[in-house]
Order: structure tokens, then sequence, then C-alpha cells
């Protein structure tokens, strides 16, 4: 059953047009900056920021925009003998999927052909992850949000929050306790926001030289390690498998 | 036809005295030398010459080993001490291996002491405490060694090659590693380390100490603690070399410490923690050198004035300069900065519009290191461009007048993971 609705979302998002722009807008974006900047390695820092800044942004407010729009589709099915766990669940997959499509065509292409390198891999890794965090916070927001209007300004309010607000608050937290090693419990804050986590992610990869040089050298000992890899990923996950946990619960109890 | 007689007879000869050699393995070593008139060669067999103190050279010899000399010194004492008598002596291909340890006397493979032209050639040291140490030696030539260490602690091991208040000595094409200075220089002027291949030493690759008028030209110098330590130092010459891969909280390509009148050009700095350190540094200048992929690429304390840093490319660093306040009579020009965004509507090649290469998100890494884990971040990326919209704690003298729009050197490699 659950195939059939993803199935049926997916061809419902793909015959729209917003997917199709989304991926060619990456595309335009991908070849444009390594193009442009002459320089591979400099190409794949102002993808990281694309990535890091635009991925949360489309994932949060298309997943929103779609889930009040088949609002009545989504009505119609759970009146059929469907779970609602299993109607939720299959929306969101389709939603990921094509978004993660769009996304893994869209910078997957320009990184194949001009940086096949572990940078590269390391943002399709962490943008692929984002997208699927996204829209599963997204999901959470709409799910718990029954007007349409105040579910897009929560949508672009948590966009907000991760991509700008949480990294003031982190620079202000740091600045305020410089007094103490402070390197420790940055890495642990930085847990708390996917967008950093998958920034750090690249970062290792990406910046190898001045992490190195970090005082204490508490990012290389920890992030660096492969436990520390697995570390990034298993936060991650959590930070999909939650929001989608609770979005499912908030969506079984919901009087539609 | 005589001459090739004459030759053929040399060489019988040479067989000869390997043989004798060879069958005189239980002769001391210090007797054969006792034995060679001076000015004569000695050649040695391939076996192990096993001593318990020190091998005295006291007048001038040429020592040739054969393929597998091996003078082994059980760790006790210094293996050959070169004294003034024996100025003008030649060791050649022999495996110094063993030296004694000691943290209060500088035991070493081969010891020059007062002697002048003495020419150290294709050996090997494995395990010496000191590889080669000179000591009031002048005009000498150490060529092809290779020199490689047990990486001990620091305090308790000693320099691959090490010159103490010498004079015109060439150190070229030696492979030094696993020591705490690769070489080290102090009190030592007029010296050429040239083509030399410095990896993996404790502390740093080479180390000039009030070592004047010095030149190191073509070296590479990988992994180790710092690259290159000048410190105290004036007329240094430093030319084509490679610095890389120099990492941790303290680790520098290139490490500069109250040097004056000094030129670093040609040089490429490349994944180190921080390219260039420079403290206290006084009318040098620095040009055409490439610094990509380091942590931070130049850092300059405002102590040092009346410095150059002209025409070179700053690519991919995770910040380009750094300084801890105002710079005093610098002369910045002609840099070229991947960050830069100006255009070039003279065609004259050089931006229209001055770069300043310190960012606030820099500065404020300087202060609280912690905040490194934003690198990267929107959040960052819209402060600096704030802060370089309407400058006003970053300094206002850190500033390239003309930078240039293209990089001089061709850009070429990848990230610093995959260089071999």
């Amino acid at each position: 059953m659950i195939i059939r609705i993803v199935k049926y979302v997916l061809s419902d998002i793909l015959r729209g047009r917003v997917a199709i722009a989304y991926t060619l807008f990456l595309l335009a974006a991908g070849f444009g900056l390594f193009n442009l900047g002459g320089d591979v390695d400099k190409g794949l820092v102002s993808i990281l920021s694309v990535v890091l800044m635009i991925v949360p942004l489309t994932s949060l407010v298309f997943a929103t925009i779609h889930y009040y729009n088949s609002y009545e589709f989504i009505e119609l099915l759970s009146a059929q003998p469907i779970r609602r766990h299993t109607l939720l669940l299959g929306q969101y997959l389709g939603v990921a999927a094509a978004l993660g499509t769009a996304f893994f065509v869209g910078v997957g292409l320009p990184i194949l052909l001009y940086a096949r390198t572990s940078v590269g891999g390391c943002i399709l890794a962490a943008g692929l992850l984002l997208t699927l965090v996204f829209v599963a916070i997204a999901f959470l927001g709409a799910v718990s949000t029954r007007d349409k209007a105040r579910g897009m300004g929560v949508a672009l309010l948590l966009w907000l929050f991760f991509a700008l607000l949480f990294d003031g608050i982190l620079l202000f937290i740091v600045f305020t306790f410089q007094d103490y090693p402070m390197e420790k419990a940055a890495i642990g804050l930085v847990a708390l926001n996917p967008i950093d986590l998958a920034r750090t992610f690249v970062l290792l990869q990406m910046d190898v030289s001045a992490l190195m040089g970090m005082t204490g050298a508490v990012m290389r000992d920890f992030l660096g390690s492969g436990a520390g890899i697995a570390y990034t990923l298993g936060v991650l996950m959590a930070w999909i498998s939650v929001p989608l946990t609770l979005a499912l619960r908030a969506f079984k109890r919901k009087d539609l | 036809m005589t001459r090739n007689r004459r030759l053929r007879f040399l060489s019988l000869l040479g067989c000869c005295a390997s043989v004798l050699g060879a069958a005189s393995a239980a002769e001391p070593l210090q007797s054969l030398i006792d034995a060679e008139a001076p000015g004569s060669t000695l050649r040695l067999a391939a076996t192990v010459y096993t001593i318990d103190e020190a091998v005295n050279l006291n007048k001038p010899l040429s020592i040739e080993g054969s393929n597998g000399t091996i003078i082994d010194g059980q760790w006790r004492d210094t293996l050959m001490l070169i004294g003034p008598d024996a100025s003008g002596s030649t060791v050649r291909g022999i495996m110094f291996r063993n030296g004694g340890r000691s943290s209060t006397r500088e035991w070493a493979g081969i010891r020059i002491d007062g002697a002048s032209r003495v020419t150290i050639e294709d050996n090997q040291f494995m395990d010496c405490n000191y590889g080669i140490y000179l000591a009031k030696a002048a005009d000498c030539v150490l060529q092809g060694n290779t020199v490689t260490g047990k990486p001990g602690i620091e305090q308790n091991s000693g320099n691959g090659i090490h010159l103490w208040s010498s004079q015109r000595v060439a150190i070229r094409g030696n492979d030094v590693s696993g020591h705490r200075d690769g070489i080290y220089l102090e009190f030592s002027g007029n010296t050429l380390v040239e083509e030399n291949a410095v990896h993996e030493n404790t502390r740093y690759g080479l180390h000039f100490m009030s070592a004047n008028d010095c030149r190191y030209v073509e070296n590479r110098f990988t992994a180790n603690g710092a690259g290159v330590a000048v410190m105290y130092s004036t007329n240094v010459e430093m030319t084509g070399n490679l610095f890389e891969k120099s990492w941790g909280g303290s680790a520098y390509g290139l490490l500069l410490k109250d040097i004056r009148d000094s030129h670093i050009t040609d040089n490429t700095f490349h994944a180190n923690s921080t390219g260039v350190y420079a403290q206290g540094v006084t009318r040098t200048r620095f040009e055409r050198n490439l610094l990509r992929e380091n942590g931070w690429a130049l850092r300059l304390l405002s102590d040092g004035t009346e410095n150059e840093i002209l025409d070179n490319d700053f690519i991919r660093n995770s910040f380009d300069f750094a300084v801890n306040g105002q710079l005093i009579s610098h002369r910045i020009a002609g840099n070229y900065w991947d960050r830069y965004e100006g255009y070039d509507l003279r065609r004259d090649g050089d931006g229209d519009v001055p770069y300043r290469p310190v960012s606030l998100y820099g500065m404020l890494t300087e202060r609280v290191p912690a905040s490194l884990v934003l690198l990267h971040s929107f959040m960052v990326q819209l402060i600096d461009r704030a802060e370089r919209a309407f400058p006003s704690i970053t300094p206002e003298s850190v500033v390239d007048e003309s930078p240039a729009m293209k990089p001089r050197r061709p850009v070429a490699g990848g990230p610093a993971s995959r260089l071999p």
C-alpha cells in the first residue's frame, strides 16, 4: 500500500513544474559556480554554501505547501481502510524521494563532472541527508498547524532559525564563555542544528589544515575519527527519525 | 694503453684491499686508520665494524665504504670523530648505526670538530642521536646522505645535521627524518642548504639560530613540527622551497622570529595549519610565493616593520591573513586573493578596488578559537560581508591597493586529502 502512495505522490510532484525548476536551478548553480570560479576547490566551497542554504529552504517550503495542497487527498485516503501511519509515511517518502532525486541530479551531475573527490561526495551526502531532515521537520510543522498561512510562517521561521539565528546564538555563547575551554561544548552544541552538523561533516574534508591547527585539536581527535563520522551521521539520522515519529504520532491523533 | 693497464692494476689493488679488509674484520677500525699514510684512501670491506669507542680520524684520509660497510656503535658513543688534523678528509658510502644516546653529551654519527674542507657523502645514519655534528668547522660539504632517527622525546633526541659555529658549509641533497630538528644551524654563516628532503622531524625541519647570510633553496619540508624556523638571523635567502603538511596547534610551514633583511621568494606553502608565522620581522621581502590550502596562510604580528608582501598567490586557504593589530609601514601589493571580488575596468591586470585580506571572522577566531566550528557558516559570511562594506573592526592598514586579478602560478592540484 505504502509503495502505491509513494508512487502516486512522486508522479504528482513530477508532473508539477516545481521539482523540475529546482533541479534546473541546482544544475545552473552547480555548473555556473564551477565554471565561474575557475578553480574546482573554490567551486566546491560555493556549492557547499548553496547546499546549506537552499536545500533546507526548498525542503521546508515545498514539503509544507505539498502537505496543505494535498490535504483533501489525504482526507479522502483516510476515509479508506488505510492506516494513518502508512498514509503519512507514504506522503513523506514521496516528497523526500522527489526532492532527493532533484538534488541528486542537480548537484550530483556538476560534482560528478568537475570534482570527483571526497569533498564532492561529502557535499552530496550532506545535501541528501539535509533533504530528508528538513522534509521531516516540515511535515511535523505542517501536521501540527491547521492553518496554511501559519504553517508557511512556521516553515520559514524554522529555516531562519536553523540557517542563521542558531549560528548567531552559538557564536554568542562561545564568546560569552570564552574564558572557559569551549571546544567540546561548541561541538556538542553543533549537534543541535542539522545544518551545522552537515557543515562540519564537509568541513573535516575541506578545511583539514585549519582544523588540525585548532587549539586542543578537539575537532581532529573527535569528529575526524571514524567514530566521529559515525556520530555525525547518527545524530543526523536522529534528526530525521525524531521529527518524523513526532509527526506520525500527531497525525494519528489528529482530528482531520 | 698504459693508462688502461694502470687502471686495471689499481682496481686489482682495490680488490686485494677489500679482500684484506674482509679477512681482517676482527681488526679494529682504529688500527686500520692508524696504519694508513696521510692523504691515502682507505677502502673498507662490506662488513660490520663494531666499535666500543669513537673512531678517531687524526690525519687527512679518504675513507670509502663498499656496498654494505657498516660501523656499529652499540649505543655507546660518537662513532667517528674528525679532528682539526684531519682537514681535507672524505667519508663516503658507509652506514653508521646505533650511536650513543645521552641527554648531557652530544654523541653523533660523525662529529667534525675544528676541521675544514671535509666531505661527507652518500652515507647512511641510522638511529644516531645526532647524525652529522659540525663544531667550529669550515668549508665542508655534506651531500647525498640519508639520516634517519628514531623519533623519541623531543628533549632527549638530537638533530639530523647539526652545525655549531661553522662557516661556509654546503648541505645538499640529503634526506633527513625522525630527529628533533632535521638540520640545525647555530652561529653558522654563509651556509647553503639545497635540494634536501626533510620530513617527519619532531620539532623543525630546518632551524636557524643566529645564522646570518645563509641561503636555502629548493628543499622539501614535509610533515615536520614546523617546516623551517628562522630565528635571530639576518640576510637569509629562502627560495623555491616547498613547505607542506605541518599540522598541529603550533605547527607552521615557516616560522620567522626576529629576523631582518631577508628574502622569501618563489616558495610554495601547501596544507599547513599556519603557512607563515612572522614575529618581529623587519625589512623582509615576501614575494611570488604560492600559499594554498593552509589553515592560516600568513600570520603577521604587528611588532615587525617595513616588510613587503608582493605578488603572492593566496588560494583556498581557510584564512588568508591574520594580524594582531595595525601594521606599521608595510607594503602589500599585487597579490592574488581568491576571495577578491573587485573588477578591473582599467584592464591593467590589477583590481581597481583595494582588498582587505583580514576578515572579521578571522579576527574572532583569533580571539576565541572555538568559533572555528562556524567556518563557512552563512552567518559568518554575512558578518564578513557587512564588515567589508563598512570596515570598522578590521585594521585599516592591512590593505592590498592593487590586488591581482589572476594568480601568477597555474592553479593545479586538489584538496589536501588527495595529495601524496
